[in-house]
């Protein structure tokens, strides 16, 4: 393998990024001051770019519809913003944003979607897709069992990726740049040759598998061409190590349309390539800043066909391009580059964007001057998250690594994820205060649990029956996921991103609970007050009376705050208990995306005094308004749960007006650089940071139009506010900013 | 078990002192002024018991947060009515590296006072609430200047931090000369790190209205920006830092 005048290492033997990146990183600690504006050419295509996203806006949400073509890795010719300025190149089709079928998720779906539009899939499609093809979704929905449908259609399990391409697989899309395509090929050759009998179920799948991982690399190859380059071989250059690492994920996000198509952390390993050609006097800054801020454009610009009610769930059209950037290397170095530093110049250059869903890998020894700069990013654009490097490091082992989705941790090439949506845990709570039964239609849902007795919830009875609920739940929410990802891997297979990833990689499953707050401040009313249910005729809880003052979550009060640590220990082991499909490894995730408002519109009244319908908090946030001890008492109260319980992600988003960040930008900066560090400090594991006034929004919400780019975070991404429906809006307004001064 | 008289809890405090701060508002005060935005303060017989142990329980929670600069600062209400019962507090704190701020107005100087604020407060932030005292009794309900001015003289002979607050209330305290007079007043100390300006606002108008008490300030509007200046300007002549805050 050509070393290209890198230094050597195992790199050079087998595939491994992690040690070329090892081998060859140069840490930056300075400061911003040597970033760059965008060019010319990278303006004139941002203009083309705003013309177009105004027309998405102008018609629905979708500027175009291809309603001919399957999208598979090679269907679409070569596609361009404005070619002569285009510096990294490629479309998923053959025109910007103009969206893709990809019904292999499951024809109904993107027939819907299509229909929304005022348009109908291509008679031979839906011939094809109704009369011959198979679909995920169609597998699904042949061996669900009733159990499933009915704790799914009720609302206690949601979101799951049953109709929809499940996604968070990461490929290792570094790959394609520093080995090309041709190498990559041989190395799952031989992977394949050493696939031998005997020839059971699991085995003759994995060569399947990597057969058809083969095939999407050759069809990679030829995806390459259409563009003139030549992905057989390695990139050569800072620009074709761009553009190679842009085609890798290019091709996935033309054959999978997943829920989550994160890209990774690609940008220190890009640095690598820039640096040298920055040293050798090949190109400048401003080349530099150009390759990624077109990178970035383009990224901004991945779409996927969603019929209307998906929004319900992952609202404001998201596409999870996360980028994880920053932590420390496990040899004590920082992963901090001066590409770092450039990506989150993006947000300046091309201005505030929900993608990528740039994601900060906070340590506590990052560089001063990289702290303060996301610090500011953050304080200027509300674009980007954080997450605790030094607590996955430690706990997952691994320095290589990005985040699948919102906040999931992924070992990059190594691991997969099979996402699992999540189950609404204030509803099962609510199966133990009404003997096992929907409180909303009197449907038995797990037989053996007792009716409540005497005239207050007794806190003992109540935990012993929601013991009981946690454990059907987690039953049937096993069954689920195991037929789900059953049949993904059979019929909507990521072959292109799988080929990007080792053979047989690890995977963990990725389970999800919302409602924790609730639970949390439910729990404790029943424990330090005199809870009351009140009861319709069929015997039904719809709403409660709570007699005296308790701790609430949000606090910093172990009174309360234990009640939520110990749920999530507890469910998080129930799910462990059970074996999952492939082996996976079982994680939770406490995560709603904006599904909160959906999940508390199908959630009776609760007992921490929650009316029926209200929209959970999200994520792991305390409920709206109950966090009266300000910003950090809050924080000090999600920092609780414990990362071991729940290492698919803790999610938190912590809004705050400037003003009570400090008196003025100086202190801002510091102050919110010390809260990161402060909450990190604790354990904590991911932060949503939001600098805005409400008054901006509020605005936003009348004059969308002046708005095109204003960008808030909620849990685990971040969207456009204005593309959010109005609920939404109004349940992201209604939440907690910290704005005491 | 030693406790306090709380009002309320801020955890994420950033415009009381330096960094970012815990903030402990004590319950109480008997300056009554015209323009207080938190007169649910006042009242010397509300508040929560918090037991002192709790408070360092939380600031000790907090101590990441804090950065280099942050701490926790004790403001109110008046929070040297207290002086005697934070002396243990500030002791536990200071025993656990947590810097110490008290926000006073200066009115309470007693050996309690002495003690906590000489040995145990790293930095005192004196409320100055009008150098003139017919206009200093106008404003706080008819106290004398001079119990302020004469606490400013022990912390500047104390030779620890200081830092002056000032509201400024147009008509009422931005008057020209009396800035001038403020600063000449000032100017020698050595103690006095900055002086902050604390811009006028209305939004505790609703807590006045909800205690049945007049708030008699109605009709006077927050600073523009050319007051906020002119009033920097004057005293940027006196004091090596002004910032409004």
């Amino acid at each position: 393998m050509s070393n290209r005048g890198f230094k050597n290492g195992n790199w050079n033997e087998s595939i491994n990024v992690r040690n070329f990146v090892i081998q060859n990183i140069t840490p930056y600690e300075e400061d911003d001051s040597f970033l760059q504006g965008p060019t010319d050419r990278t303006k004139r295509l941002w203009d083309v770019c705003r013309v177009a996203l105004k027309e998405e806006r102008q018609n629905n949400g979708v500027r175009a519809i291809d309603t001919e073509i399957v999208s598979t890795i090679n269907a679409f010719g070569a596609g361009y913003i404005q070619k002569e300025d285009e510096v990294i190149v490629g479309l998923q089709t053959d025109m910007l944003l103009k969206r893709a079928m990809k019904p292999y998720g499951g024809y109904n779906v993107v027939a819907k979607a299509v229909s929304e539009h005022g348009l109908e899939v291509d008679p031979k499609v839906k011939e094809i897709f109704t009369k011959y093809a198979k679909t995920h979704n169609d597998g699904v929905f042949d061996v669900y069992t009733k159990e499933i449908r009915k704790f799914r259609s009720l609302g206690f399990l949601t979101g799951l990726p049953d109709n929809y391409a499940r996604g968070r697989v990461i490929g290792d899309y570094r790959r394609l740049a520093l080995y090309g395509i041709d190498a990559l090929i041989q190395a799952k050759q031989q992977d394949m040759d050493g696939l031998v009998g005997p020839m059971d179920d699991s085995r003759i799948r994995v060569r399947e598998e990597v057969a058809e991982q083969i095939k999407a690399l050759r069809e990679m190859i030829e995806m390459g061409k259409r563009y003139g380059l030549e992905l057989n071989r390695p990139a050569n250059n800072a620009q074709e190590a761009v553009q190679w690492t842009y085609m890798a994920y290019l091709a996935a996000v033309k054959e999978q349309d997943g829920a989550a198509m994160s890209l990774g952390n690609v940008s220190s390993f890009l640095d690598i390539f820039i640096q040298k050609d920055l040293v050798e006097g090949t190109i400048t800054e401003a080349d530099a800043q150009e390759y990624i801020d077109q990178f970035v454009m383009k990224l901004r610009m991945v779409r996927h066909l969603r019929m209307d009610a998906y929004e319900q769930i992952f609202a404001g059209d998201p596409t999870w391009v996360t980028e994880s950037i920053g932590g420390m290397l496990a040899d004590g170095r920082t992963k901090v580059t001066k590409t770092s530093f450039r990506f989150l110049q993006t947000l300046y250059n091309l201005g505030p964007s929900p993608e990528p869903n740039i994601t900060i890998l906070w340590s506590q020894n990052l560089p001063e001057g990289f702290k303060r700069f996301c610090s500011k990013v953050s304080i200027d654009t509300s674009s980007i998250q954080y997450e605790n490097d030094d607590l996955m490091r430690e706990n997952r082992c691994s320095d290589d690594y990005g985040i699948a989705c919102c906040v999931s941790f992924q070992e990059i090439g190594k691991q997969i994820q099979f996402f699992g949506a999540r189950t609404n845990l204030a509803k099962t709570l609510l199966l133990a205060l009404n003997g096992g039964r929907c409180e909303n239609t009197n449907t038995l849902m797990v037989p053996g649990i007792k009716e409540l007795e005497g005239e207050y919830l007794d806190y003992n009875q109540v935990i012993e029956n929601f013991k009981i609920a946690m454990h059907t739940v987690a039953r049937v929410y096993n069954e689920s996921m195991n037929i789900i990802h059953y049949m993904h891997d059979r019929y909507y297979y990521e072959k292109g991103q799988m080929a990007l990833v080792d053979t047989n990689p690890k995977i963990n499953i990725a389970y999800g609970i919302a409602g924790l707050s609730i639970i949390a401040d439910s729990l404790s009313a029943i424990k330090h007050t005199k809870v009351k249910a009140i009861r319709n005729e069929d015997g039904l809880t719809v709403d409660f009376t709570i007699e005296g003052e308790f701790p609430k979550y949000g606090n910093d009060d172990d009174r309360v705050d234990d009640i939520a640590r110990k749920v999530v220990n507890h469910f998080n082991n129930e799910l462990k208990a059970i074996k999952v499909y492939k082996d996976a490894d079982p994680t939770l995730s406490v995560l709603t995306i904006t599904s909160n408002v959906v999940y508390g519109k199908k959630t009776g009244a609760t007992p921490d005094g929650r009316g029926a319908g209200v929209p959970f908090a999200p994520g792991a946030n305390p409920m709206h308004g109950r966090d009266t001890h300000g910003a950090i008492a809050s924080l000090n109260s999600v920092a609780k749960i414990d990362y071991k319980d729940s290492q698919d992600g803790i999610s938190n988003t912590f809004s705050i007006v400037p003003k009570s960040l400090g008196a003025d930008r100086k202190d801002r900066i510091v102050n919110l650089v010390a809260t990161l560090d402060g909450y990190f400090g604790r354990k904590a594991h991911h932060l949503n940071v939001n600098v805005l006034n409400r008054e901006t929004l509020l605005d936003a919400m009348e004059n969308p139009e002046e708005y095109p780019q204003l960008t808030i975070r909620v849990s685990g991404y971040a969207v456009n506010f204005t593309r959010l429906s109005r609920e939404q809006q109004q349940e992201v307004i209604s939440r907690s900013f910290h704005d005491k001064m | 078990m030693e406790s306090l008289s709380v009002h309320s809890i801020e955890s994420f405090g950033t415009h009381d002192g330096p960094g970012v701060r815990m903030i402990i508002f004590t319950q109480g005060c008997k300056f009554k002024c015209l323009y207080c935005h938190n007169p649910d303060t006042i009242p010397m017989d509300k508040g929560t018991k918090y037991e002192l142990e709790d408070l360092v329980r939380r600031a000790i929670n907090m101590k990441g947060y804090f950065g280099k600069l942050g701490g926790v600062t004790v403001s109110g209400g008046e929070p040297l009515i207290h002086s005697k019962g934070l002396i243990p507090l500030f002791k536990r704190l200071k025993g656990e590296g947590i810097h110490t701020n008290i926000d006073t107005n200066g009115r309470i100087l007693n050996a309690h006072t002495k003690e906590l604020i000489d040995n145990y407060a790293d930095l005192v932030m004196l409320d100055i609430k009008h150098i003139n005292n017919e206009w200093h009794k106008k404003i706080t309900g008819g106290h004398e200047v001079t119990y302020p001015l004469r606490f400013a003289e022990h912390r500047e002979a104390s030779g620890k931090p200081m830092w002056i607050r000032y509201v400024l209330v147009p008509g009422w305290t931005d008057q020209p000369e009396y800035l001038h007079e403020l600063g000449n007043h000032f100017k020698d100390y050595q103690t006095i790190e900055k002086i902050e300006i604390q811009p006028y606002h209305q939004l505790g108008v609703h807590k006045w209205e909800s205690l049945g008490w007049k708030y008699q300030l109605s009709d006077v509007e927050e600073n523009s920006d050319e007051q906020l200046l002119k009033a920097k300007e004057i005293l940027s002549e006196y004091f090596k830092e002004v910032k409004v805050n």
